[in-house]
């Protein structure tokens, strides 16, 4: 069980999409627990409303009243989430036209078009908040928003593209499944709708890497090192150490973020282990040991001096990245354009019929 | 969207579309990738009109005092069948 605010019971599924289905179902069941009267009367302060909302564990909505700093926070989390699903695509995209069977290039194809979907769920939830998709995706642009540091790391070999799965879109799992149940209503059922098509990503890269690792004495080194070069990158994904981590408490307080970086990577942690054992590849961490007293593994941090490089900019394909996203983002101008004119046209020729 | 036949329509979600056609094909490959519906509608949200969340206690309260709507509030003598 990964989680403290709800018990094994509650995950009919089992593991973390039996979550996803738990947070739905508590989901429907606060909001049909209702909460007092309704919406605050006239009079009423509408913070302790807010707050009260969020306390009894109810949604917030985009046309209550929420704090600006409330819906700022989200508006930061949110869009970051949908770039990094956008340029998320890059890194497994460069693997599509090399995919090594028919089968493999299919599930490829679907699985970074499912990306791309999971970037217009949450710029539709950032719409909500009273922003444009138009604005946000100029901020991506521009540079003045981030993305996810692991896309920055390149797609070396086609076992990237299992370890991406496995690691990445594992860590990215065990990160959101607290999300679906966030205190702002568009957020948690975009999340949960993610979460559960995620699944399909992790183990589609699990599958990949498994086959590799029980293939040729080649394939196997290939799956290793593939593995040594994303797990590092992979603990890094859960953001800075509880004791650097800027934004945490308020979130926390708000019912945005449930648990803190540090318990995400330790839950991330002890669901790989027994993970690479069947695979039989080897974690790279010579520290990585059982711990009785604590039940949980001891390891080795991530280098948060390279993390923080990586978001600044100075990661190794940072600059690709962005040039591919400016360059596909411009030349689909002329689709965007067009489309925009036939709509016009349409609507001219309608308007001609009924005069 | 309605997810099978005999289901109503359900909101699903939101996009961006030039025109209503487009809007159908967006849809369509944006939240019908696992078959998740036979039958979309899409409304440019322009043309929907909401209750606002300010005046929900004003607005829904003619239907608060009205318990006697529900058939929990008759009392029915015992051994009466089929009502």
């Amino acid at each position: 069980m990964y989680g403290n605010d709800f018990s094994a019971e509650d995950a009919p599924g089992g593991g973390l999409l039996g979550e996803v289905e738990a947070a739905e179902a508590a989901l429907r069941e606060a909001a049909a627990r209702g909460r007092r009267g309704g919406a605050p009367g006239p009079d009423e302060d509408l913070e302790a409303y807010f707050t009260e909302v969020v306390d009894a564990d109810q949604k917030i909505e985009p046309r209550d009243w929420m704090p600006e700093a409330y819906r700022k926070t989200l508006i930061r989390q949110i869009a970051q989430h949908a770039h990094s699903e956008i340029i998320g695509m890059q890194p497994e995209g460069n693997w599509i036209s090399r995919a090594p069977s028919l089968k493999r290039k299919a599930i490829l194809l679907a699985k970074v078009q499912d990306e791309a979907g999971h970037g217009l769920y949450l710029y539709a939830a950032a719409e909500t908040l009273g922003i444009s998709r138009d604005e946000l995706v100029e901020l991506l642009l521009n540079g003045r928003q981030k993305y996810s540091s692991i896309f920055n790391y390149p797609t070396l070999t086609w076992a990237d593209v299992g370890a991406i799965g496995w690691l990445v879109d594992g860590a990215a799992i065990v990160n959101q499944v607290p999300l679906c149940r966030c205190s702002y209503g568009p957020y948690a059922r975009a999340m949960i709708r993610v979460c559960k098509e995620e699944s399909f990503h992790q183990r589609q890269g699990y599958e990949i890497l498994h086959t590799l690792a029980h293939g040729t004495g080649e394939q196997k080194a290939m799956a290793q090192d593939a593995l040594d070069r994303w797990w590092y990158p992979s603990l890094a994904m859960f953001g800075p150490p509880d004791t650097d981590s800027t934004h945490s408490a308020q979130s926390m307080a708000w019912k945005i973020k449930r648990f803190s970086n540090d318990e995400l990577r330790q839950r991330f942690v002890d669901m790989c282990v027994q993970q690479a054992e069947i695979l039989g590849l080897t974690i790279p961490d010579p520290e990585l040991r059982w711990n009785e007293s604590r039940q949980a593994y001891d390891f080795t941090q991530p280098d948060y001096d390279e993390l923080m490089r990586v978001i600044k900019g100075q990661g190794p394909c940072n600059r690709q990245r962005m040039e591919h996203r400016r360059r596909a983002h411009a030349d689909g101008a002329w689709v965007r354009e067009a489309a925009a004119a036939y709509a016009a046209k349409r609507v001219e020729q309608k308007e001609k019929v009924a005069a | 969207m309605r997810a099978r036949r005999g289901l109503s329509h359900t909101h699903v979600g939101s996009l961006h579309a030039p025109d209503a056609e487009l809007a159908l094909r967006n849809a369509r490959d944006l939240y019908t990738r696992r078959q998740e519906g036979v039958s979309i509608w899409v409304v440019p949200a322009s043309a929907i009109t909401a209750s606002s969340p300010d005046e929900k206690d004003a607005f829904f309260d003619p239907a608060a005092d009205k318990v006697y709507r529900h058939p929990t509030f008759y009392d029915v003598p015992d051994g009466v069948a089929h009502l």
